[in-house]
């Protein structure tokens, strides 16, 4: 393992890379929102529809058992992408969104009560935020919430032993935050929870595609995360969870496929996962995630997660340099993203400007309206990083926010 | 600089973004309006000083990019001394203009420096959040504002 992967090899892959926006080469530094397709993952989309496409678990014909023994498939790939004991833990959902959702309804309504808690972090993104306020008011359970430490963007530990108390029922984090770029110990936070018998779920919507991801070693109980957000197709997500959880959760939605029997007044249903996957799933989308994976793999996951980092870290430093350069999150240890404020200039100031520069970036509030309410800035922007991402592109970037600098400035 | 760029941030709305006139509580203010993007978090008051049906004085407050600050900035001066009627006919001709690009022949006067923001959808909200803000407040109850 002397020669690390050919990264502009690997862009080369990418169709979409290879454009002008506005009379500019793009440099797409959006992929915290959702990366982009590499060729092998569209033609397997295309090839599904021209040669497999039927329903699955349905028919008996040969194109239906073709779309069964492919689906199912991307299920064991999906198990072995997250060294699951197997299969059955793997719920196809969405979206992380969704996936949250299903937890939220399917195990909190049977688990919670009045007087719970279900614990959070300030940095939660919406999606694992909402849904537990939500399953709260149903239930009568309270929220309390980890602290983030300011601009560094960690979250405060010392407050863990008064917060993560035995009336804790759920405790519900992220792995890596899609506006600080925080890494957080999620390993060492489920052994905390699992000591005293609280039931955890990792949001690895930033996570999963971009380092190794290992269940049994987090040791959680629940992981969501989404498949456009790893060179997979969008509107597709999954859901791991324990399986002697899972067996005793009651369905999410009802319909086809998740049932064994039905008649008028009751049915009976499938165990995990098909209990919980009512209707026809997103079947195009499993077989290209499928393909997603493995090219994934056959790059390194690990090796990803480094360039990443590299990236962020240079952008950073960079414009740390500036002055009049607000920075979040963590100066060290970062996972691939940047997210800034330019003194007197809005964000959306700045990803308009860019944007006519070629240079696609988000501004806003990410998701994250409180945790911005928290750091005093209605909004921030945000460069995120892939491994198919330069650093000539970041040195673009950077001479763009020069140019923004001087454009807005006094 | 390329054209677009150039056109949305006119030399008119970058003055008004860096140093936004009626930017300030208004004094005996009668009517409060407010406008907020949830999508950027721009949020903005507008207050208004109604002499019968007539627009006496007009003052904003709050943040937000530099396209809904020049908005701001220039849609309080360009509505004062006018007449409630005259000011929805106003945000009409501005909401067209903002949206299609098409300048009235009259009436915008120099609001028409908001004209290239029909290129950028995106940004088109922003040049609008303040007349909206603006428009509630004028058909608002008539109630005092407090100013503390
Ligand atoms: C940390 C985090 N959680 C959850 C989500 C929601 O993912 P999706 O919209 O794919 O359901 C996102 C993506 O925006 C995210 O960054």
């Amino acid at each position: 393992m002397s020669q690390g992967p050919d990264w502009l090899q690997l862009r080369a892959d990418f169709p979409i890379l290879d454009q002008e926006v506005h009379g500019h080469e793009l440099v797409y530094f959006d992929n915290a929102a959702s990366s982009q397709k590499p060729r092998v993952v569209i033609d397997a989309l295309r090839h599904y529809y021209e040669r497999d496409n039927a329903n699955v678990h349905r028919g008996i014909h040969e194109l239906s058992n073709r779309a069964t023994t492919a689906f199912e498939a991307g299920r064991e790939r999906v198990a072995r992408f997250l060294n699951a004991g197997s299969a059955d833990e793997i719920i196809f959902t969405r979206g992380t969104t969704e996936s949250i959702n299903l937890v939220a309804a399917a195990w909190g309504n049977q688990n919670l009560r009045a007087g719970d808690r279900i614990l959070l972090t300030e940095m939660e993104h919406h999606s694992n935020l909402v849904p537990w306020q939500m399953l709260a008011q149903r239930t009568g359970a309270k929220l309390s919430f980890i602290p983030v430490t300011g601009d560094e963007g960690l979250l405060d530990l010392s407050q863990l032993d008064t917060l993560l108390t035995p009336e804790v029922k759920l405790f519900a984090f992220t792995h890596i935050s899609n506006s600080l770029g925080t890494v957080n110990p999620v390993a060492q936070l489920c052994a905390r929870a699992r000591a005293l018998g609280v039931t955890t779920l990792v949001d690895a919507a930033q996570s999963a595609g971009h380092l190794p991801l290992d269940v049994r070693a987090l040791g959680c109980d629940f992981l969501a995360f989404s498949s456009h957000k790893i060179c997979g197709p969008t509107g597709l997500g999954v859901l791991w969870g324990r399986p002697e959880i899972l067996d005793a959760m009651p369905p999410y939605q009802g319909g086809g496929e998740m049932i064994l029997s039905v008649d008028y007044f009751q049915s009976s249903y499938k165990k995990a996962p098909h209990r919980f996957e009512a209707g026809t799933p997103d079947i195009s989308g499993v077989i290209a995630l499928h393909v997603a994976l493995d090219y994934l793999d056959a790059i390194g996951r690990a090796a990803i997660f480094q360039h990443d980092q590299e990236l962020a870290q240079y952008a950073w430093q960079r414009l740390a340099e500036m002055p009049g350069v607000r920075l979040f999150g963590p100066a060290k240890d970062r996972a691939g993203l940047v997210s800034f404020q330019l003194e007197d200039v809005h964000a959306h100031d700045v990803v308009t400007f860019a944007d006519q520069r070629g240079v696609a970036l988000r501004g806003g509030h990410h998701c994250n309206q409180p945790l911005m309410k928290k750091l005093g800035v209605p909004s921030t922007a945000r460069a995120s990083f892939y491994f198919y991402n330069t650093r000539a592109e970041v040195d673009r970037f950077i001479d763009v926010v020069c140019e923004i600098r001087k454009f807005f400035g006094p | 600089m390329s054209d677009e760029l150039d056109e949305l941030y006119q030399e008119v709305i970058l003055d008004h973004c860096k140093k936004p006139r009626n930017f300030r509580l208004l004094e005996g203010a009668t009517r409060l309006g407010e406008g907020y993007n949830p999508l950027c978090g721009d949020n903005y008051k507008v207050y208004v000083k109604m002499d019968g049906e007539v627009v006496a004085d007009a003052s904003f407050q709050g943040s937000g990019c530099c396209i809904s600050k020049a908005s701001a900035s220039l849609m309080t001066d360009a509505v004062k001394g006018r007449t409630k009627t005259e000011v929805k006919a106003l945000f009409a001709l501005v909401h067209d203009m903002i949206t299609t690009g098409r300048v009235a022949a009259q009436g915008v006067g120099k609001l028409a420096v908001f004209a290239g923001v029909h290129k950028f959808p995106a940004r088109v909200k922003c040049a609008i959040l303040a007349w909206h803000a603006l428009v509630a407040a004028v058909d608002g109850a008539e109630t005092p504002v407090s100013t503390e």
